[in-house]
């Protein structure tokens, strides 16, 4: 009964994905305003030829800083699971 | 009928979104538990990249750029955050699994009542 | 290892990590970054354990170090944010004349190195800290199955 269940709810996600994939906007044609003044401002405000890298840094600067600090916190917590009594990691 | 062969991309992500849930939803080992949240975060990642492409566009770099019009850098900037978040959660999920491991002795997830302390 | 996979990884990692750093210093010019170049260093990091043993490079690159490096380019990269709090935070404050601050022209050029105002400098404390992490997600890893591995038999898949 559980199974029938899941199955039938899996199906019904997979074809509600399936309908969105293809009332999307046709693909090579998006609506762009906000990148267009970033293709056509970028080495005038930020100095950088690469438009990425000055998105990634300084128009969507506070993106990056939440990402750095998920990555600290991941790290931290791999380490400290496998820490010993004595205070030691793992020999 | 021409926007379902138009959007390939597209119906890629959902197959790999329905593959990703459907291994979620019916394993019971832990290890490709892991597999399957892998597979649907690239899936969400080909999302999201696909999502700004323009036709005959090339990269939005300017260091000796032969070409004028050019794909949307915004969306490829979410994706790269996208994918570091990915990292660390698959980092995270296999040292919980290999703990769990050296504990009990087993990484099956269906007996929550054989763990002691 | 044997000896082949030894003597080639030594010769053969010299390349990638420069390859990693070099990804890392021209992330304004060219495709790459901080990220992607951290990314790079650690496979080489990884390329090295697998060849030689965590054990033997657990001798030479403890884990306190690592640790140390990665705290120090976070707040490298936290200070550099607070540089232009006068106008706001995440303010490119060194477009100008200064040290990184010369302005491309509009279209495609040849590639200035000393464009892009604060931006190669929070790439390099971003690459410092990726590189940090991930070698200290790996080395960690290894060094607790190289543990297991002589314990107990392999994992019931």
């Amino acid at each position: 009964m559980r199974f029938l269940a899941a199955n039938v709810s899996l199906a019904i996600v997979i074809v509600f994905l399936a309908v969105i994939a293809l009332l999307v906007h046709p693909f090579g044609y998006p609506p762009a305003q906000m990148d267009d003044y970033i293709i056509q401002n970028t080495q005038r405000e930020t100095g950088a030829n690469n438009a990425v890298t000055a998105v990634v840094f300084d128009y969507r600067g506070l993106d990056t800083l939440g990402e750095a600090t998920i990555l600290f916190t991941a790290v931290t917590g791999v380490v400290m699971l496998f820490r010993t009594r004595k205070g030691k990691t793992t020999k | 009928m021409t926007q379902c062969i138009s959007n390939i991309p597209f119906l890629a992500v959902a197959a790999l979104i329905g593959t990703g849930l459907s291994i979620i939803v019916f394993d019971r080992n832990l290890i490709k538990l892991v597999m399957g949240i892998t597979i649907l975060e690239a899936g969400v990642n080909l999302f999201l990249v696909g999502l700004g492409y323009r036709q005959q566009g090339g990269v939005p770099i300017y260091t000796n750029a032969c070409h004028t019009t050019m794909v949307l850098p915004v969306p490829q900037a979410l994706t790269l955050t996208s994918i570091v978040i990915g990292v660390a959660i698959t980092a995270l999920m296999l040292s919980i699994i290999m703990v769990m491991y050296r504990h009990t002795g087993h990484i099956e997830g269906k007996k929550p009542k054989t763990w002691k302390g | 290892m044997s000896k082949i996979v030894r003597t080639v990884s030594e010769l053969i990692i010299v390349f990638v990590f420069i390859f990693g750093l070099y990804m890392i210093i021209h992330g304004h010019l060219t495709p790459g970054g901080g990220f992607q170049g951290g990314a790079v260093f650690a496979s080489g990091m990884a390329l090295l354990l697998v060849a030689f043993g965590a054990n033997k490079i657990e001798e030479r690159l403890k884990v306190s170090v690592f640790s140390m490096l990665e705290s120090t380019a976070a707040i490298a990269f936290i200070g550099l944010a607070f540089g232009g709090v006068a106008v706001g935070f995440f303010y490119n404050f060194l477009v100008g004349s200064s040290i990184f601050g010369h302005v491309p022209p509009f279209g495609p050029n040849r590639g200035d190195m000393w464009t892009g105002g604060v931006i190669p400098l929070m790439n390099i404390a971003v690459g410092l800290k990726v590189i940090a992490g991930l070698s200290l997600i790996v080395l960690v890893m290894a060094l607790a199955s190289e543990k297991d591995c002589h314990k107990n038999d392999s994992m019931h898949l």
